[in-house]
């Protein structure tokens, strides 16, 4: 994919659900200079209204299984849920817990997996570019 | 009932760009003036302390890195001690000074981190930006000691996982000096901007006795004047031999007023505190083993045979955690694990700092204190699946009740 697919900016919404803030500050090093995806378009916005990516950092917890289900629904449609971590992909360590709901996927519908405890900026750039591709999809079939 | 014509409650959260994590506060407010705070915290409760209990020494030690992901070697750290302690285990001098850069490289990188987060929400993110660039550079020296970015993985009972090798050493000392060269201009922004000093000045104050009596720990403790450091008062590892003294706004020729801005220099103090630790302790580590036991058998063998209680302590980027550990001869896991974090003692001094402030301050005074939930969120009731709230009234009767069930 090259750069010349950004057709438009991409804004996320950033939703932690039970993470350790290790992926939590990877993301906002993705967001500051050495990494620095502003220069995409991509940028962090403060409501899920106005979001056309959710990233989803962390296992969720019972008490956040709710409110993400509700960011979800907030969120205008095309969208696409980028889960960011091993917890999160598959709760990770956090099995055989009283207060884990579970992994994200069975809470919301997940498009792209970005493993690694915690992920690279580099692999959530990764992860943010799939979600692009998948937003695009429907676009380019109009066109044909 | 003029009262509730004017007042107002907002609520703050669990999921809210103002906080970094899932917390909730409900404000009472009158106009822009705050009149009081509630704060509902358990968003981030994952039940670690149960898993621990159900897992090996080794499993636990990874799942207590991930307790917190930018304190990553603090727990880890605590629990190694608590651990051997409980054992019986002696720690190489070599290890106990990698284990003391590594965490003093870990508070390095913390505290820029809170240095960017606390400009943001001010509203100057060009300090933002400036932060984490510089940033980077703590995390490319702890990549290459530790071959992470986050989660290190350096402290194991005995020792640590890693060693420091000659080839490595310069580029630290290259770090040290990196950041010493920029100092001047970090401190130079943060402190003598009219428009960081506008915003900080006076605002979120926290008392010395009020930091006293609600056992506030970390920078926000020294910022209030109190000099409190586990380094300092309860020397542990290396930190004996270091001289390191607890560091309040006095240090820098300032009167101690307990705000925002305190705060911020206290922090700032404290980054040049580490450098001068991490660069003492290149000088002075000697060469020898880095673990008691090389193979992992035979330490997973020793903890089987285990058994006593031990407490470790450590000064993390935001003050004292306390881990609290009991193992049992034959039980693989340990049959208590108690995790005590910074964040749980700088909660209540959150409403004093709160009060009489105005709505716009929210942000910076609720980042202040650099709160971490997710070290923090250590006690969740669930029944049936539903989550639910212990009030203190209900606490106080089950305490009752155990007690008249042990005098029978």
């Amino acid at each position: 994919m090259s750069l010349s697919a950004f057709k438009r900016a991409l804004w996320v919404f950033h939703v932690p659900t039970g993470s350790c803030n290790g992926c939590d500050i990877e993301i906002v090093a993705a967001l500051t200079p050495r990494y620095d995806v502003e220069r995409f378009g991509i940028m962090l916005v403060g409501t899920p209204r106005h979001a056309d990516v959710l990233l989803v950092t962390g296992t969720v917890t019972r008490p956040m299984a709710e409110r993400l289900r509700r960011i979800y629904e907030q969120t205008p449609d095309p969208k696409a849920v980028v889960v960011v971590g091993g917890c999160g992909s598959t709760s990770g360590v956090f099995y055989e817990s009283y207060n884990v709901a579970g992994p994200v996927d069975e809470i919301i519908p997940v498009d792209v997996y970005v493993p690694g405890c915690p992920v690279r900026p580099e692999a959530i750039i990764d992860g943010v570019v799939k979600a692009v591709a998948k937003l695009e999809r429907p676009v380019a079939k109009e066109r044909t | 009932m003029e009262e509730t014509r004017t007042t107002f409650e907002i609520p703050v959260g669990p999921v809210h760009p103002a906080l970094k994590e899932n917390i909730r506060f409900t404000f009472r407010v009158e106009g822009e003036r705050i009149l009081g705070v509630d704060v509902k915290p358990g968003f981030v409760h994952r039940g670690i302390e149960y898993m621990g209990m159900r897992r090996n020494l080794i499993q636990v030690l990874y799942l207590s890195e991930r307790i917190c992901g930018i304190c990553s070697i603090s727990h880890p750290i605590v629990l190694v001690q608590a651990v051997e302690q409980a054992a019986g285990i002696e720690v190489p001098p070599r290890a106990q000074y990698i284990r003391v850069i590594v965490s003093e490289l870990e508070r390095l990188h913390s505290h820029l981190l809170w240095a960017g987060v606390a400009a943001h929400e001010l509203g100057f993110d060009t300090l933002l930006h400036l932060s984490w660039k510089v940033r980077e550079a703590v995390m490319d020296i702890l990549e290459e000691l530790t071959g992470n970015r986050v989660d290190y993985a350096i402290p194991i009972y005995g020792g640590v996982r890693r060693d420091i090798s000659p080839e490595q050493m310069p580029k630290v000392s290259e770090m040290i000096r990196y950041y010493r060269g920029l100092f001047e201009e970090l401190s130079d922004t943060f402190l003598r901007d009219p428009s960081v000093e506008a915003r900080t000045r006076n605002v979120g104050v926290l008392e010395p006795e009020e930091a006293h009596e609600l056992l506030a720990v970390g920078p926000t403790a020294r910022a209030s004047g109190l000099r409190k450091d586990v380094r300092q008062d309860w020397p542990y590892l290396v930190y004996g031999d270091m001289d390191v003294r607890a560091l309040t706004p006095e240090d820098h020729g300032l009167e101690v007023r307990g705000d925002v801005f305190d705060k911020i220099v206290v922090r700032l103090l404290e980054v040049a505190q580490s450098l001068d630790l991490i660069e003492r302790c290149m000088e002075e580590m000697p060469d020898g083993e880095i673990t008691s036991f090389p193979k992992l058998p035979a330490l997973l063998a020793h903890l089987k045979k285990a058994e006593g209680e031990g407490i470790g302590r450590h000064e993390a980027p935001r003050g004292e955690v306390i881990h609290y550990v009991r193992l049992e001869a034959g039980q693989e896991g340990p049959s208590v694990w108690k995790v005590k974090a910074p964040t749980y003692s700088n909660l209540m001094p959150w409403v004093p700092m709160f009060e009489d402030q105005e709505i716009a301050d929210i942000p910076i005074i609720a980042a202040s204190i650099d709160p971490c939930m997710c070290c923090m969120d250590r006690v969740h009731v669930v029944r049936s699946g539903r989550p639910e709230e212990w009030t203190k009234q209900e606490l106080l009767r089950r305490s009752w009740e155990k007690t008249r069930r042990l005098c029978g």
